[in-house]
């Protein structure tokens, strides 16, 4: 079996008294779109940074193609490109002019004029960046991790803050830099993202990988198979309906109550019995097949957005 | 692709900022012209005073990369577009190099035009030895971004860079004869003078402006310039931050005054031997002496 392309184990870092990473350990294979999945917070972004070498680690080991990139500078940089949080470019500088700027710092370019092809910023080429809209910016961005045709992409929250069109714009990008076989490591909140996108997710949360897999495998680990949404017209305990037929577990959220259940036609017969017996009556009840973030909640016992 | 290909390639790309940037051109441009036509005006086209105040003016330009080199540099830190630079093969040497190099460019067609008005607008009977205010613009260039690239490595906050800014600022343009000059100070004002970096720059285009000096006559002027530059450079590299968040520690802004140890060492040894002391109070007493014939004659 050949080398991972990024491998990370037992990865520490702490802010002062704040343990942002509690050894993480992940590896990812060449050609794989890889997500980080997890709530603010939870180390996606150090770990990611750490990958690119914008930080160091206290303890552990981050390789990207077998490289240490808090080691080998010049050499590491140019076989990866990113999109990076938060970032910006000079206020007046154009995007043809960006994208010309940093290809130039590369021994190996793509050409320029078909990454603003690929990228529809082709009439937007003489616009300075501090005109461009937030997706334009964020396709510019993208169009910039590639300008050295990278082996490894990062790209950290490449959907954050964007309309949901904009967002989908990305994806396709994404999708495409699956076709052609790039590596790419993600990190995101958002679950269609990682379940639409990645091969394999790792959920990440206080600095610690809970769960690693497929979306598939990891959706069919969930022991709640499928998730009810029940509105009702008067509150009860929460304690009564986690003791109905088939339910493994009961939250109330945003005035709603949400049941996990393994047999959901069960657990509706029952919910109906329960609340003609409590007098009570049902508003709207909405059935969802499992996503990660049940599986999220299953493992957290919170939301990925809390 | 080497750091000199890429400091030339950031060096390209920031003149080109330049010349998009309104402020930019008024502050360096419209600001140190109307200065000097002011000054020849109030004190006279045809004195010797003239070609003196060339050479505080042109001084004043030099200086004022210390200015513009630390405000940039901040800002680019804290809007984030140098981590975004940092994720690019490019060092800190490179971006250091590229942003004093692109100053120093934009630097030279001022102090060329503050000559032309002086020559051609003004009818300033000389324009001293271009050679020297060239060698002494250009090193000084140099010298002074680098230490605003130290204040700018050891601010956190914009606010913080201007603070300590406006505090070497006021020391360059008052004790270092770019304004005042150094000759009618009282004489322990002298000594303290020549502990600052201005001082050398200011008083040797002084010289190079109104005496015609030749660079091997200033050649003082330019030494201490130079490793001025070699220890500022260095150090502004070394201290260098890209993240915003990375803040540094009260400690750091020691490293400002440590950026000024060649001048402590220039100072007393000038201050023992008194050369410089001596240039600076005869030219001033020479000039002095001249006006008042001037005005004798007249």
């Amino acid at each position: 079996m050949s080398e991972p392309i990024i491998r990370v184990e037992n990865l520490y870092k702490n802010y002062g008294s704040v343990e942002a990473l509690r050894g993480v350990s992940f590896s990812v294979e060449e050609g794989e779109v890889f997500g980080l999945l997890g709530p603010n917070g939870a180390g996606k972004t150090t770990t990611v940074e750490i990958l690119e070498g914008l930080r160091t680690s206290d303890r552990g080991t981050a390789l990207v193609c077998g490289l240490d990139p808090e080691k080998t500078g010049e050499q590491f940089k140019e076989i990866i490109g990113a999109v990076l949080q938060s970032t910006a470019l000079p206020a007046k500088l154009r995007v043809k002019e960006a994208l010309d700027l940093f290809a130039n710092f590369y021994p190996q370019r793509a050409d320029v004029e078909q990454l603003l092809r690929r990228f529809q910023l082709e009439e937007k080429r003489n616009t300075f960046y501090n005109e461009l809209s937030g997706g334009q910016k964020q396709r510019l961005a993208l169009a910039m991790a590639l300008v050295n045709n990278p082996r490894v992409v990062f790209l950290d929250e490449p959907t954050a803050g964007l309309d949901p069109q904009v967002r989908r714009e990305i994806y396709d990008i994404i999708e495409e830099l699956r076709r052609s076989k790039k590596t790419v490591l993600i990190t995101t909140h958002y679950i269609e993202e990682a379940e639409r996108l990645c091969d394999r997710v790792a959920i990440v949360d206080h600095g610690r990988v809970i769960a690693l897999g497929t979306p598939r495998e990891l959706k069919q680990k969930s022991v709640g198979t499928t998730r009810l949404e029940v509105r009702l017209a008067k509150p009860v305990t929460n304690g009564t309906l986690g003791r109905l037929e088939g339910v493994s577990n009961c939250r109330e959220f945003d005035g709603a109550y949400v049941l996990h259940s393994a047999r959901p036609p069960q657990t509706i017969v029952a919910l109906v019995k329960q609340l003609e017996a409590e007098n009570n009556e049902l508003q709207s009840l909405e059935m969802f097949s499992p996503s990660l973030e049940d599986v999220f909640i299953e493992l957290t016992g919170r939301r990925l957005r809390e | 692709m080497g750091p000199l290909s890429r400091t030339w390639t950031l060096t390209k790309v920031r003149l080109l900022l330049a010349t998009r940037n309104r402020a930019f051109f008024f502050f360096s441009l419209v600001m140190p012209v109307i200065f000097l036509v002011g000054a020849v005006v109030f004190i006279g086209r045809k004195t010797q005073w003239s070609g003196y105040i060339l050479g505080a003016i042109v001084a004043t330009t030099v200086m004022g990369s210390f200015w513009g080199l630390s405000v940039q540099l901040v800002s680019f830190r804290e809007q984030g577009i140098l981590r975004r630079f940092r994720i690019a093969p490019v060092g800190a040497g490179p971006m250091l190099a590229s942003s004093i190099i692109s100053n120093y460019f934009m630097a030279l067609p001022v102090i060329f035009l503050e000559i032309l008005v002086c020559r051609v607008a003004l009818h300033m009977q000389n324009s001293g030895n271009l050679w020297a205010i060239l060698v002494l613009a250009t090193i000084g260039s140099a010298t002074f971004s680098s230490l605003g690239l130290i204040v700018a490595s050891v601010t956190n906050t914009m606010q913080e860079t201007q603070m300590i800014n406006n505090l070497i600022w006021m020391g360059f343009l008052f004790l270092g004869g770019a304004t005042i000059p150094v000759g009618s100070f009282p004489r322990w004002l002298q000594r303290v003078s020549l502990f600052i970096p201005a001082q050398y720059l200011a008083t040797g285009l002084q010289s190079a402006a109104t005496w015609r000096a030749t660079p091997s006559e200033i050649v003082e002027d330019v030494v201490a310039l130079s490793v001025g530059l070699l220890v500022a450079f260095e150090m502004s590299r070394r201290l260098f931050r890209w993240e915003p968040e990375a803040k540094a520690r009260p400690r750091a802004k020691l490293w400002v005054l440590a950026a000024f140890v060649p001048f402590l060492l220039f100072g007393t040894w000038e201050n023992i031997r008194g050369g410089q002391l001596k240039r600076v109070t005869t030219n001033y007493q020479v000039l002095s002496r001249m006006t008042t014939q001037q005005m004798r004659d007249h």
